[in-house]
């Protein structure tokens, strides 16, 4: 029997009747016509679905619509201000961190829920003093975007652009950017 | 998808009663698992009871010194937390060495202890398979064998046991709360998986209708300070584990006074290594010693034709965890020698 369930979507707050079955990834997209998320392996085992559900970055495909009744959920396509890109996805743009595109909404809703995880102070397994926050060099890149698949293989531009999204060296060392310093001097 | 209604558990005495009174009826948590499984056809219920919102998301210090951690609790907010993180960090390890960055800020503490097993065949409803479908087979014995068990296995079973949080629970001698119909109890983690002997259907001690409700650790101590997880796998990150070992060892005076070691990847549940935990008490902190009681718990390892390589691996991730524990437990001595502060 179909579910009435609310969600916030990009901004706009959304109705919509659900069977029990329906996973919030087909809901979006083939219900409210939200494709910005994608459908890869539809197993949680590729990260192409990822949203960020109340701020986490989250995979659709694993979650039932019916349980995130009530959820904010932001996709790529709702992190633009207007006409102006993200920071992430204007990143990704400048430092070629795609081929296809096709798990490009998803990498850059992980990279945006992400680089909030670091900022509240979370570690990774590659953290090497759990007392301390850690800092992102590129292996916590690397580890921390692990569940993203590219089967294009964008993932050195990926690491480049979340780098360079971050304000952190080329050198990727974890140091911060000095914002004045010219940047063949920084490497 | 077969077909299933869904509704919202009210609270936790309500939601044990509803599946407890309905065969067909399993709980659900954040899903990461059992959705899976949902569109595998591996799970078929006919009603879904959601507890991922009761207020179980909690972790907090008990009387006794321990730490109460919530059955919703998040596994990343599991693996960040300042109390875990400083005197748990093998348990941070373990949650942060599983899955991806979504999946643990989806995945619960109780969910991770409920997920099943990654067996290809159990996933797998056009093969046999004795955990799904009881007196089918299992054609793991003498197929693919990569992630299966080397110890504790049975003719009827031969999978492994995923979770790595739960092998970091098992050494720290964290308890897992279980509310039933008649009330609450308290099973050891080291003792809440089972070994598939005849049932292999049967995962853990949970009856039909019970919940988790959280997972107590007990007080932090010198010993679970200086604790570590290491995980073997195929690829760098995002993969199960093909052998892991969580282990917190306490030395004074280069003699070993505390040890506490679980192996994952394994066997059908986390494998406490008692045989070696009982030889290293009271023996030099050292190398040798490290080698032989891995050796004297593997002694019992019966692998499957295709990963024999377990064996060794096992044993020398036991000595590579033990060792990196010696050497921290030694910085720490001296460290508390030139602060005179005695700890």
């Amino acid at each position: 029997m179909d579910v009435p369930i609310g969600l916030s979507v990009d901004g706009e707050d959304r109705r919509l009747c659900v069977d029990p079955r329906v996973t919030l990834l087909d809901a979006l997209r083939d219900q409210l016509g939200v494709m910005s998320p994608k459908k890869g392996c539809d197993h949680g085992q590729c990260g192409a679905c990822t949203v960020l559900a109340d701020g986490r970055r989250t995979l659709a495909c694993l979650t039932l619509a019916v349980a995130a009744d009530g959820t904010e959920i932001v996709t790529a396509a709702g992190l633009a201000d207007g006409d102006d890109l993200h920071p992430v996805a204007q990143a990704f743009l400048d430092h070629d961190g795609l081929q296809c595109g096709y798990c490009t909404p998803g990498q850059i809703c992980s990279a945006v829920g992400m680089l909030q995880e670091v900022k509240d102070g979370h570690p990774s397994v590659v953290t090497e003093d759990l007392a301390n926050s850690a800092e992102l060099t590129d292996e916590e890149i690397r580890e921390r975007m692990s569940g993203n698949l590219c089967r294009c293989g964008a993932y050195v531009n990926i690491v480049a652009a979340i780098r360079a999204a971050a304000g952190v060296d080329p050198a990727g060392t974890g140091d911060p950017v000095e914002e004045d310093a010219p940047a063949e001097e920084v490497a | 998808m077969k077909p299933f209604d869904y509704e919202r558990a009210v609270d936790p005495a309500g939601a044990v009663a509803t599946v407890t009174g309905n065969a067909g009826a399993m709980f659900l948590g954040a899903g990461t698992n059992l959705v899976d499984h949902l569109k595998l056809e591996v799970a078929r219920p006919d009603l879904l009871v959601d507890v991922s919102r009761l207020p179980l998301d909690g972790i907090g210090p008990r009387p006794d010194g321990g730490v109460r951690i919530g059955t919703n609790v998040r596994n990343s907010d599991l693996a960040a937390h300042p109390l875990v993180r400083s005197g748990y960090p093998a348990l941070s390890q373990a949650v942060l060495a599983g899955a991806s960055g979504q999946l643990r800020n989806m995945a619960t503490t109780g969910g991770n202890l409920g997920q099943r097993t990654r067996c290809v065949y159990f996933n797998d409803v056009t093969t046999p398979c004795n955990k799904r479908e009881p007196g089918s087979g299992c054609p793991a014995i003498g197929g693919y064998t990569r992630y299966h068990a080397i110890l504790g296995a049975s003719e009827h079973c031969v999978a492994t046991h995923p979770s790595d949080m739960a092998v970091a629970l098992a050494a720290l001698d964290a308890s897992v709360v279980i509310l039933g119909p008649d009330g609450e109890r308290t099973v050891p983690a080291a003792d809440f998986h089972r070994l598939p002997g005849s049932e292999p259907e049967r995962d853990n001690v949970l009856e039909h209708g019970e919940l988790i409700v959280a997972v107590d650790l007990p007080a932090s101590s010198p010993l679970t300070v200086n604790s570590a997880y290491r995980k073997v796998r195929d690829r760098a990150s995002y993969a199960f584990a093909l052998v892991s070992v969580a282990a917190a060892l306490k030395v004074d005076d280069g003699v070993i006074t505390d040890v506490a070691i679980a192996l994952g990847g394994v066997a059908h549940k986390p494998w406490r290594a008692r045989a070696a935990e009982e030889q290293l008490r009271g023996a030099a902190a050292t190398e040798d010693s490290f080698r032989s009681a891995a050796g004297r718990e593997l002694a019992g390892a019966r692998p499957l034709e295709g990963n024999e390589f377990k064996v060794p691996l096992a044993a020398r991730t036991i000595v590579a965890v033990l060792r990196a524990l010696a050497g921290d437990a030694a910085a720490r001595g001296a460290a508390g020698h030139r602060e005179g502060d005695g700890r």
